[in-house]
């Protein structure tokens, strides 16, 4: 019960985050989109070996925290709660796949472990971008952009009220939570049968709230399409942006920095 | 100013499950009239509200807002002419943050944006909201919302405005501040409610509903201090009507 509560206060949380006055807040939300795409297309499009040359792309999540006075400690956090879904579909790479295929020094490293690696760093980067959009935009920010992007209205309409009503519900389920717990004694009353009741009671709740607003929104003139009233326009910052970072993205995905300064390095010292 | 009348004739409303919420309600209201509809639990209130902007549609006599009869031609006119202001405020908010909601209303009339934004402007302003534009509702308090709710009807620029339980869970303070600005309106005002100490500040006549149909109509001092109807209804005197319970007390003393 106070995970929920405490996980609701977070969202809260990356709202507020998203309301401060940076430079990186200040961006049109649609460039900050459309990099983001541009930078999860670029780590995930790496071969599945790659481990070095992924590593010049965590300049991106940096800098982005830095100017836009993001608390790295909580972020990390979140990565981290998410982390056992990708650790759970790289950890058989290296039972599987044990051909050998760097030494270090006296260390051979199997190719499974490498992939392994390159899994985590590539999470680690694509869920650090996606959160740092988030967080540095806001969700609502990030939906109107989608529609001035051109994705499907139904579909942005959706989850802006996911994103408008998941308050509204978690509080109605947290209710019924409490009103059961209250109720309950020795662990009698918790079991699944009144759980599936309470679920279908949400159910029954949530349909005749989903009717009631349906109504208010017919009181005022809904015929099928919502309007949204926000001018947006370009400015030379946000072009810059989308343009200077994608460059990067496309750079360092055509050359392993790593490997070009090793190469330089190698051949200063020589 | 014809166009400000609400005129209910015969209205009979039955639920699907058979229970009989309205059978045969008559009335009529006038310009700029302030009317409580009161009565007991399910006695048929936010039905018949609900047939005054055809969110219900009448299954036997009529609803006419300002001499237009209710049906699906003249729908959109009387839902522009109408304003309701529902009871949860979280069901009628439901935009992601509270200028898109108060703009919702005049976009979907199809007003060029710049009087949108005018009027929405204006409207938050009207309820002392205006600080608020860029909130998401989910962050409002319960006056705010409540406030907001009431913005995001008046930006349509409604004639008659129809509220369910306004004063509902409201702090005694909130709800004063309510009712001074529901004061300052000029519409025709249309509340239901319970809160009989608000029917006594805010309306000059009052319609009690008993089991679907109208038990009394007439000027609320009239119907509020008449107790045998009252409690017939299952309804009070408001409370301010009612002996002082610690004046009683002294004077008692002093005998």
């Amino acid at each position: 019960m106070a995970n929920i509560e405490s996980a609701l206060l977070n969202i809260g949380y990356l709202e507020t985050l998203s309301s401060q006055q940076t430079p990186l807040q200040r961006l049109d939300p649609r460039v900050k989109l459309l990099t983001t795409l541009v930078f999860i297309v670029a780590v995930v499009s790496f071969g599945k070996y790659e481990v070095t040359g992924l590593l010049p792309f965590f300049i991106y999540p940096v800098a982005l925290i830095a100017v836009g006075n993001l608390p790295p400690a909580y972020l990390a956090r979140k990565i981290l709660l998410a982390a056992p879904f990708a650790f759970f579909i790289g950890i058989f790479n290296p039972l599987l796949d044990r051909a050998i295929l760097v030494h270090l020094g006296p260390v051979a490293i199997s190719g499974g472990w490498v992939s392994f690696a390159s899994i985590m760093i590539r999470f680690t980067l694509t869920v650090s971008a996606a959160l740092i959009l988030i967080a540095g935009t806001g969700l609502n920010a990030v939906c109107l952009a989608l529609d001035k992007l051109g994705a499907p209205r139904s579909f942005v309409m959706q989850l802006l009220f996911l994103y408008r009503y998941i308050f509204v519900l978690t509080d109605e389920a947290l209710r019924l939570v409490r009103a059961r717990a209250l109720r309950s004694f020795q662990g009698r009353g918790l079991g699944l049968k009144v759980f599936s009741f309470m679920i279908g009671q949400l159910l029954l709740r949530t349909l005749a709230r989903a009717r009631r607003i349906h109504l208010a929104m017919l009181s005022r003139g809904f015929e099928g399409r919502i309007h949204l009233l926000r001018p947006v326009r370009l400015r030379v910052q946000d072009a810059a942006f989308l343009l200077g970072w994608s460059t990067l993205f496309v750079f360092m995905r055509w050359y392993n920095i790593p490997h070009l300064l090793g190469n330089l390095a190698a051949e200063f010292i020589r | 100013m014809s166009h400000h009348l609400v005129e209910v004739k015969d209205l009979k409303y039955h639920y699907p499950d058979g229970t009989a919420a309205l059978q045969g309600v008559s009335f009529l209201l006038t310009h700029g009239e302030a009317v409580a509809i009161i009565g007991a639990n399910g006695a048929g209130k936010s039905t018949l509200l609900l047939h005054l902007n055809g969110c219900l549609m009448p299954q036997a006599g009529e609803v006419r807002i300002g001499g237009l009869p209710l049906n699906k031609n003249t729908l959109s006119h009387v839902r522009r002419t109408v304003g309701m202001v529902f009871q949860d405020p979280d069901d009628q908010l439901f935009m992601p943050i509270v200028y898109d909601d108060v703009a919702f209303g005049p976009l979907n009339l199809g007003l060029p944006p710049a009087e949108v934004d005018q009027l929405v402007k204006d409207s938050l302003a009207r309820v002392g909201a205006s600080h608020l534009q860029d909130r998401p509702p989910y962050r409002l308090s319960g006056g705010e919302k409540r406030a907001v709710a009431i913005a995001s009807v008046l930006a349509m620029s409604p004639d008659i405005l129809v509220m369910d339980e306004p004063s509902a869970a409201l702090d005694p303070k909130t709800r004063r501040q309510l009712i001074e600005l529901l004061k300052t309106f000029k519409h025709t005002r249309i509340i239901a409610t319970h809160d009989l100490d608000l029917v006594l500040d805010l309306c000059s006549r009052t319609i009690i509903l008993k089991d679907g149909q109208v038990a009394a109509d007439g000027p609320t001092l009239d119907i509020l201090q008449n107790e045998e109807l009252l409690a017939s209804s299952s309804l009070e005197k408001p409370l301010r009507l009612q002996g002082c319970p610690v004046c009683r007390a002294k004077s008692g003393s002093a005998d």
